[in-house]
């Protein structure tokens, strides 16, 4: 077992329904209690989907137990079919379901139903939702596209001359962190090369497009988490080749177009000379100085987590001083990451295994998730959402695209706004004593409605920070306050670990500036 | 799946009303997430689901991620090995409340609640409570009740929870009639009970559950009790098997439930009629004029509930007696048939209930009859916005304090803040 607050994941049945929701003309039929109907939830409410997600659930109940649950399912798919006519079903069972061992597989081909339906079975005591996500969307690629599939060792055909190039572009779901956004990106940075978008799945996609993936030269994937298992697969089976840079930031998009560019055989000097991205520039103008060495704590799905990284040391010049990720099925990639910063890597699903680390590295600036968010407001430090899981909020009505070049803008903006400007840091040092510099008001990305952090500054972190009480003495104190508020938090902590470390039992002004002169970087 | 329309009597002196049955998908949240509620309202318990990662997940989602301290309720979450061998699961067990009480001292009480898994493979958490509670008692108490999907629906789970609490709770001391408010109950209307029973005259009013854990209401056969929920079946049989007598009343809705509710208590403890008028007249006058502007707005309107917390019948009491609005159809998940029996008495004659849910059937239906408000879950609302309906979140009528008097107009506005909405969007 397994002690739990708050997860990243859910259980990967929760995956399934992100790859069969995302997708049209598809029904996944769930042997699972009424309780895991939570789940619509997350779709309707969350991404704010007009539309119930295409599951249907047994709902079966204890009294259902005795008699016949096999029955039931049965009655379920068969409704479901006649109801909703998918071009293909998705079965399987939530956990619940699954320790019944009714095996909605064998159950449904009892039904003999007209269409192609695919069993997945997701072991839901060991795995979870991205995995989930993962395994359902390469047993439906396996099961739809692998009756056009050629014979084994045959070699692709050469595409004619003057035909397009065309691709796949694997990987985005529903639910997934501005997937939306990133398909409309791609696709239209891909067609600037020339490469046309031959099906994007599994979001929008049919069963019919997806039995036509091998009609692609390759294959760009956009979420290894969802869709790294599938692209090998097809290119084992098909012989496509697929691309391996995720394309968030400047850097990677133009690794990821250099990589399509290949596959499709197109020039891609013209599409990277007119590029159109302003994070670069405002990078580079003076304003950006004071974001020079900025720390940042970054956390999350390992493919966002990763390419913040990047972007956060190479385009923005902050400093990565820690870097984690939930998705264990990718602790190779972020070790390998973290080692480049020169960081520990932290893998774990544990929030408050996180929480500890940030209030212990004191970072300027959180990139994380919802999670994260919350541990950033509770220690008062900016914050900015880089990953699911995610909030209503984190989807947007504006295009707002986290990858390609319009991307990168978009990064650029969301997370600098939480930091203060550069001449707004300087401006605000000098107007701090005017009475309309309120102390203690809170940074506005934290937005009204946020509880305002208790006088004196933000709320101290959990207290393995600083073990032994320490006194401020008065004079001290008063200096302290002297301190703009926005870092007076950071100030107080420092002090305090500052005279803890040292022994130090009361405050004073010395204190404070031996302290401030300790931590100096 | 079957549906089948049957006659249940009711009261003997009203005539029954039909019921539509049904049996099929139900789009209802399980009994764990009433630890969402209950956590807030018992400060000093602990909710720990014995379960699964879809639990965990459950709850999180129903808490809408919204809470940012650390919660008091946390899921011990089953793996693969777990499953394997049972005495292997308890040790488990033992080992993660150890590691909870440790890191949590100042839990007084602990549920250990069970879940779906748990009760597949048979886990025995009431041998397992007893266990753990001679390890940390007197410090910590430990109970457990199941909150599973397949034994409950969404407020069962808070049924289960306070059904739970009963034996644990000390016999009574003193031979007097004593008065217990079952159901929780927002701490503001608590208090303005309180306040009202003090002015007819009936004091030490005591409430389960308490606002700490520690302070378990006494209960023997001198207990009249009156129940603040709809949905608490099996805590009024554990209370009746302590010799307490519950009070027939319909719930304390609106103004005419509030005073029914009241009422049933003043006729036990002997309250002179005119005491009674002269307590609650000031009130009844005062809550009934505000409800004017919204009797305006929502008089007439037709209104479709799916069923969710089983406050549904109490609701649709209020609504059509007191805003005059139409009943479509009123669904509930499971229906007491001795506990609404007032409560289906002051329903019109003509009304249309349901128990279960075939959730396509009863969508249909719903589409059918196109009603200008829609009351249902969370998963349903914005498809069913979309479709061109108004509609209500069920769960907010659990969260949100809309007992007693006062109360009266922050339910009505419940229903129609939708309603002009809607009207004020042009694009
Ligand atoms: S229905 Fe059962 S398995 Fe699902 S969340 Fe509720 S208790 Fe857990
Ligand atoms: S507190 Fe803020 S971030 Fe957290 S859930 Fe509420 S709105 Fe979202």
């Amino acid at each position: 077992m397994q002690l739990t607050v708050w997860t990243y994941e859910g259980p990967p049945h929760v995956g399934a329904m992100r790859v069969a929701t995302g997708m049209e003309g598809l029904h996944y039929v769930l042997h699972a209690p009424q309780g895991d109907t939570y789940a619509d939830l997350l779709f309707t409410m969350i991404e704010r989907r007009d539309r119930r997600p295409p599951v249907t659930y047994t709902t079966f109940s204890a009294r259902d137990l005795g008699g016949d649950t096999a029955e039931l399912f049965k009655t379920a798919a068969q409704n479901a079919h006649d109801r909703f006519q998918p071009q293909a079903m998705l079965v399987g069972a939530s956990c619940t379901g699954s320790l019944i061992q009714d095996d909605p597989g064998g159950l449904a081909r009892a039904l003999a139903l007209p269409i192609p339906v695919v069993a997945v079975d997701l072991p839901a005591y060991q795995r979870k939702e991205n995995w989930g996500a993962a395994e359902t969307f390469y047993q439906l690629v396996r099961a739809l596209a692998g009756p056009s599939a050629p014979a084994p060792g045959t070699a692709r055909p050469e595409r004619a001359a003057g035909v397009r190039a065309r691709c796949n572009l694997l990987g985005p779901t529903a639910l997934g962190f501005r997937h939306r956004d990133d398909i409309v990106e791609i696709t239209s940075l891909l067609a600037k090369l020339g490469i046309d978008v031959n099906v994007t799945a599994p979001m929008g996609a049919t069963p019919a497009d997806i039995a036509r993936l091998g009609q692609a030269d390759f294959n760009a994937v956009l979420y290894p988490e969802i869709a790294g298992q599938a692209a090998s697969w097809l290119q084992r089976t098909f012989g496509q080749p697929f691309t391996k840079t995720v394309p968030i930031g400047v850097s990677a998009t133009r690794e990821f177009v250099a990589e399509v560019a290949k596959f499709a055989g197109v020039d891609a000097s013209a599409t990277l000379a007119s590029a159109s991205t302003r994070l670069p520039w405002y990078s580079r103008s003076v304003d950006s100085t004071y974001l020079t060495g900025k720390r940042v704590f970054i956390f999350g799905d390992a493919s966002h987590a990763v390419a913040a990284a990047r972007i956060a040391s190479d385009e923005l010049g902050f400093k990565v001083v820690g870097l984690g990720t939930y998705s264990r099925e990718f602790g190779r990639e972020i070790r390998e990451a973290a080692k480049r910063y020169d960081v520990e890597p932290l893998i774990t699903d544990d929030y408050l295994e996180v929480e500890v680390k940030v209030a212990e590295l004191q970072p300027e600036l959180v990139l994380g998730t919802q999670m994260e968010r919350h541990i950033a407001k509770r220690l008062g430090v900016p914050c900015a959402v880089i990953s699911a899981p995610v909030h209503v909020q984190d989807f947007p009505a504006r295009y707002a695209p986290q990858m390609g070049f319009e991307g990168a803008n978009v990064i650029f903006d969301t997370w600098v706004h939480p930091l203060m400007m550069g001449l707004e840091e300087h401006l605000l040092a000098m107007f701090k004593d005017d009475f309309e510099f309120k102390d203690g008001a809170v940074p506005s990305h934290l937005g009204a409605g946020h509880s305002t952090p208790a006088a004196g500054g933000p709320v101290q972190p959990p207290s393995n920070a600083s073990n032994i009480a320490v006194v401020w003495a008065v004079d001290a104190e008063k200096e302290l306050y002297k301190i703009p508020f926005f870092v007076r938090g950071k100030a107080r902590r420092n002090t305090e670990r500052f005279a803890n470390e040292n022994g130090v039992a009361t405050i004073t002004i010395e204190t404070l500036y031996d302290a401030k002169a300790h931590y100096a970087r | 799946m079957n549906v089948h329309v049957q006659e249940c009597p009711v009261a003997a002196d009203v005539a029954p009303k039909p019921v539509r049955r049904e049996n099929g998908q139900r789009e209802v949240f399980c009994g764990l997430t009433g630890i969402v509620w209950l956590h807030r309202k018992i400060q000093d318990a602990f909710f720990l689901v014995v379960g699964s990662r879809t639990c965990a997940h459950l709850i999180q989602s129903a808490a809408g991620v919204m809470i940012f301290a650390e919660p008091r309720f946390a899921t011990a979450i089953m793996e693969e090995k777990d499953l394997a061998g049972l005495t292997d699961a308890n040790d488990e067990l033992d080992r993660i409340v150890a590691q909870l009480i440790a890191r949590r001292p100042e839990i007084r009480l602990l549920f250990l609640v069970g879940s779906c898994p748990s009760e597949v493979i048979k886990l025995d958490l009431s041998r397992a409570a007893l266990r753990l509670s001679q390890k940390f008692s007197p410090a910590v108490r430990i109970l457990n009740y199941s909150g599973s999907g397949i034994e409950t629906t969404f407020t069962q789970g808070e049924d289960a929870c306070l059904a739970s609490l009963v034996p644990a709770a000390p016999p009574t001391r003193t031979s007097e009639d004593q008065l217990l408010i079952v159901g929780s109950l927002a701490d503001v209307v608590e208090d303005q009970f309180i306040r009202l029973f003090d002015a007819l005259g009936i004091g030490r009013v005591q409430f389960l559950p308490p606002r700490k854990a520690s302070a378990l209401p006494a209960i023997g056969s001198n207990t009249r009790f009156l129940l603040a929920q709809p949905f608490l079946a099996d805590t009024a049989r554990a209370l009746e098997d302590r010799g307490a007598v519950r009070l027939a009343a319909p719930f304390p809705l609106g103004v005419e439930g509030t005073t029914a509710w009241l009422r049933a208590a003043a006729d036990a403890f002997g309250v002179a009629p005119t005491l009674f008028d002269a307590v609650t007249q000031p009130h009844r006058i005062r809550a009934d004029r505000a409800l004017f502007r919204y009797r305006d707005q929502l008089s007439g309107r037709r209104i479709f509930l799916f069923p969710d917390s089983q406050l549904e019948i109490p609701l649709a009491r209020f609504l059509s007696r007191e805003l005059s609005m139409q009943l479509v159809e009123v669904g509930t998940p499971y229906l007491h048939r001795e506990h609404l029996a007032e409560e289906l008495g002051l329903l019109p004659d003509d009304v249309v209930l349901s128990e279960g849910q075939d959730v396509d059937l009863q969508l249909d239906r719903c589409r059918a009859a196109r009603p200008d408000l829609v009351v249902c879950g969370l998963g349903l609302a914005n498809p069913l916005e979309a479709e061109g309906m108004t509609t209500k979140w069920s769960i907010e009528l659990v969260f949100t304090p809309i007992q007693g008097y006062e109360q009266a107009t922050d339910l009505a506005e419940l229903f129609a803040r939708p309603l002009v909405r809607r009207a004020k969007l042009v694009a």
